[in-house]
């Protein structure tokens, strides 16, 4: 995140001379540092590194077996990794820090200039910030632990809360489910740990921060989330990664459970180097009148494949995914949604804005699926792209299954180029054309813009800034 | 020094087929210009060519201000040498706020020099003039936060032109149709907005059907413009004589340009 928060969120004029504060590399030594490869030696020395109880160790066993004999998926985008070239499990700091005061210095500067300081004093949450793979800085604020709210790191969740852990941890997402789910189950660490009990409603966004910082190290961070019943949370995780040459993977599960009454809304901001593989996969559970939505940015990597879901088990359940993808020079953002309609008297909404450019190709690939049963389900898809040059490329991918007669299904897409009466009129006013060209954009996407945090929504306007400076012409 | 505004001999070609066939032109600081002329006489397109839209190629003839090669320039360039144009139909930018737009282009027009991603003029004095020049014309500040022309009725479109033109204060305006689509209380207006912000503090060039416009802003020069060529030229009685009688005399009396206009407004 950008250091600085301005009060105006439209307010973008220092951005341009601070594009080198999302690159630079903090030099830093591994206290342990895992060997490369993957295999079932690693795993187990992982599992013990983090004095794991035996089900985890066997849990994380049998994923292994269910990555190694899943093929690679066919569909989305061409992943070329060489999985025995990956660090599956980096130490950066001896154990958990308490304090900022206790942070290593290396690692202070580089929370430094991503801004964990301000975002700290900016809000009276508490800040998560994965280092690799550990987290080595949280805090929880006060107020939080008096209601009983849970906010930690998923490794540390495991010892603390070991009975609510295993209660729900893999039952949204089995290790089955993907090659990439499976490899995340078996190698997993880090990740924020959620628990929100009944009736409690958290007023501000919890953020949690990360960033992957070791050359050919692959992050498999671990998030778990539990809304009780009639609780209501804001979680928000954004990422800027430092620019390496060699391929690096990233390979998150996100499982979510929002019970009856409660409101989950998981915001997502990822701005990733160019060699990074981002394969995620984020799924949530929503049980009666409860409220789940996504809010979904992806700019950067030379592969995204994500599609957050909602399961609709209950009446009343609404899941809402809201998705930004940005697609430039040798990125492929393959990004889209899922809802699943289980239960009668569910509603769900997709909103996708994708923008290709410099020969960059995003996909909307999209999943509506209505159970039998399901009647007087409701549900919308608005998928808009906006293709800057000639060069690049969007697609749509929309599936329908619907095995219920009794529902009401909308679907729309448009594809458009920014047109030259606009870029004239912006010109005509004293604006360049790239300034032209970014406002456009940032016009294209502001009606997603508008429902992030504010410090966020500034982010995001710089970055697509950045990432229009000299694209157009 | 006053500022000039020199066309000379322009002649304009859009997608190959010729409009303007040799315009000359010049305008001083503190004037004000009509251009009239029946529809598809190339009136826009002189317009548009002055702003350099990539659609209106200038085939030969050079426009000038203060002696600079506006031709030279792209459209941001002359905007912050000093040149406007109020849209007759603005195009609608979604999801872009006025307030946003209008604080970075007066930014760029003030500071030409300015770099991308330089400091815009700071926020608080923005917000103060925009307030102040929207209370002048009669706009609720509400509209400041809506998407530039996108959903605006024609009024509201029009409002927002001379907006802009009152916090860009150019050296010189040209005015395409500001009256057209108008109620009379909302001419009125914006005749009278356009007297108090432009009158002899810009060079105006006003392109109108309509005499209310220039009832408030008398010109001190009247053109007229035929199958792509300025005519006639005279004083504000000549708007008066065309207003009242319209251009059959003008038709008549130039039976070439007359040809050529019938031609182009056939296709």
């Amino acid at each position: 995140m950008a250091t600085e928060i301005t009060p105006d969120k439209n307010d973008e004029a220092e951005s341009i001379g601070e594009i080198n504060k999302y690159d630079f590399r903090t030099e830093t030594e591994a206290v342990f540092k895992a060997q490369k490869g993957l295999n079932e030696e690693i795993v187990r020395q992982i599992s013990a590194m983090k004095e794991e109880p035996e089900w985890m160790l066997e849990f994380r066993l049998k994923a292994l077996e269910i990555f190694e004999s899943k093929p690679m998926p066919e569909w989305g985008g061409d992943i070329d990794i060489n999985f025995q070239d990956i660090y599956y499990y980096l130490k950066p700091t001896d154990g958990q820090e308490k304090s900022w005061d206790d942070v290593p210095e290396e690692i202070k500067e580089t929370f430094d200039r991503l801004g964990i300081p301000e975002a700290e004093r900016k809000f009276l949450a508490g800040v998560k910030a994965q280092f690799e793979s550990e987290v080595v800085y949280g805090s929880v604020a006060e107020d939080l632990e008096k209601q009983g709210v849970i906010f930690t790191d998923t490794d540390s969740a495991l010892k603390e809360h070991p009975e609510l852990f295993r209660e729900y941890f893999g039952t949204i997402i089995p290790s089955e489910d993907n090659k990439f789910s499976a490899l995340n189950s078996a190698v997993w660490s880090g990740g924020s740990f959620i628990y929100v009990p009944p009736g409690v409603k958290i007023e501000f966004p919890l953020q949690a921060y990360f960033r992957i910082n070791a050359q050919n190290m692959g992050q498999f961070e671990r998030t778990l989330i539990i809304v009780d019943e009639g609780a209501e949370i804001h979680y928000v995780e954004g990422c800027t990664a430092p620019m390496y040459s060699s391929d690096s993977l990233h390979s998150a599960v996100v499982e979510v459970i929002v019970k009856k009454n409660g409101r989950c809304r998981y915001t997502t901001i990822q701005n990733w180097a160019n060699n990074i593989y981002n394969l995620v996969t984020k799924r949530a559970v929503c049980y009666a009148d409860a409220t789940m939505e996504w809010v979904d940015g992806n700019l950067g990597s030379q592969l995204t494949m994500k599609y957050p879901a909602v399961y609709m088990m209950e009446p009343g359940a609404h899941g809402e995914i809201l998705s930004i993808a940005f697609a430039g020079n040798g990125q492929h953002q393959d990004a889209g949604a899922k809802l699943v309609h289980a239960a009668p008297h569910t509603t769900g909404q997709i909103i996708s804005k994708s923008i290709s450019k410099n020969g960059g190709r995003s996909s909307y690939r999209g999943l509506v699926r209505v159970e039998e049963g399901a009647t007087h389900a409701k549900n919308n898809v608005v998928c808009d792209a906006l293709i800057l040059d000639p060069e690049s490329r969007s697609d749509t991918y929309p599936y329908i299954e619907i095995m219920e007669q009794d529902v009401s299904i909308g679907h729309e897409a448009s594809v458009s180029r920014i047109g030259e009466e606009q870029l004239f009129y912006l010109t005509s006013r004293g604006l360049s054309e790239t300034e032209a060209s970014a406002m456009i954009v940032n016009g294209f996407i502001e009606p997603l813009v508008k429902e992030l945090p504010m410090e966020y929504a500034v982010e995001l306007n710089r970055l697509i800034q950045l990432q229009m400076e000299g694209s157009v012409g | 020094m006053t500022h000039v505004l020199k066309i000379e001999n322009l002649q304009v070609a859009v997608e190959g087929k010729p409009i303007l066939r040799g315009v000359d032109l010049e305008i001083k600081h503190g004037e004000t210009h009509a251009l009239m002329g029946p529809n598809g006489s190339g009136k826009s397109t002189l317009g548009q060519a002055i702003m350099g839209h990539p659609k209106y190629e200038v085939t030969g003839g050079s426009i000038t201000l203060d002696g600079e090669d506006l031709l030279e320039m792209e459209p941001d360039e002359r905007a912050r040498a000093g040149m406007f144009m109020a849209f007759q139909r603005p195009v609608a930018i979604p999801g872009v706020k006025m307030a946003d737009f209008l604080r970075h282009s007066t930014t760029n027009v003030r500071n030409p020099e300015r770099k991308e991603g330089e400091d815009l003029i700071p926020m608080k004095d923005f917000r103060r003039e925009l307030k102040d020049k929207m209370q002048q014309l009669q706009m609720d500040m509400e509209f400041a936060r809506r998407y530039v022309n996108d959903g605006f009725s024609g009024g509201e479109m029009k409002r927002a032109e001379i907006l802009q033109l009152a916090m860009l204060q150019p050296k010189f305006a040209i005015l395409d149709e500001t009256d057209s689509g108008l109620d009379a209380d909302a001419v009125r207006l914006a005749s009278e907005s356009i007297a108090d912000i432009g009158r002899e503090k810009m060079g105006l060039l006003i392109i109108t059907h309509h005499d209310k416009l220039l009832v408030h802003n008398p010109p001190e020069f009247t053109h007229v413009m035929l199958g792509g060529r300025l005519v006639e030229t005279g004083g504000s009685e000549l708007a008066e004589e065309l207003h009242a009688n319209g251009y059959e005399r003008i038709r008549a009396a130039y039976p070439e340009a007359e040809a050529e206009n019938l031609a182009m407004a056939g296709e």
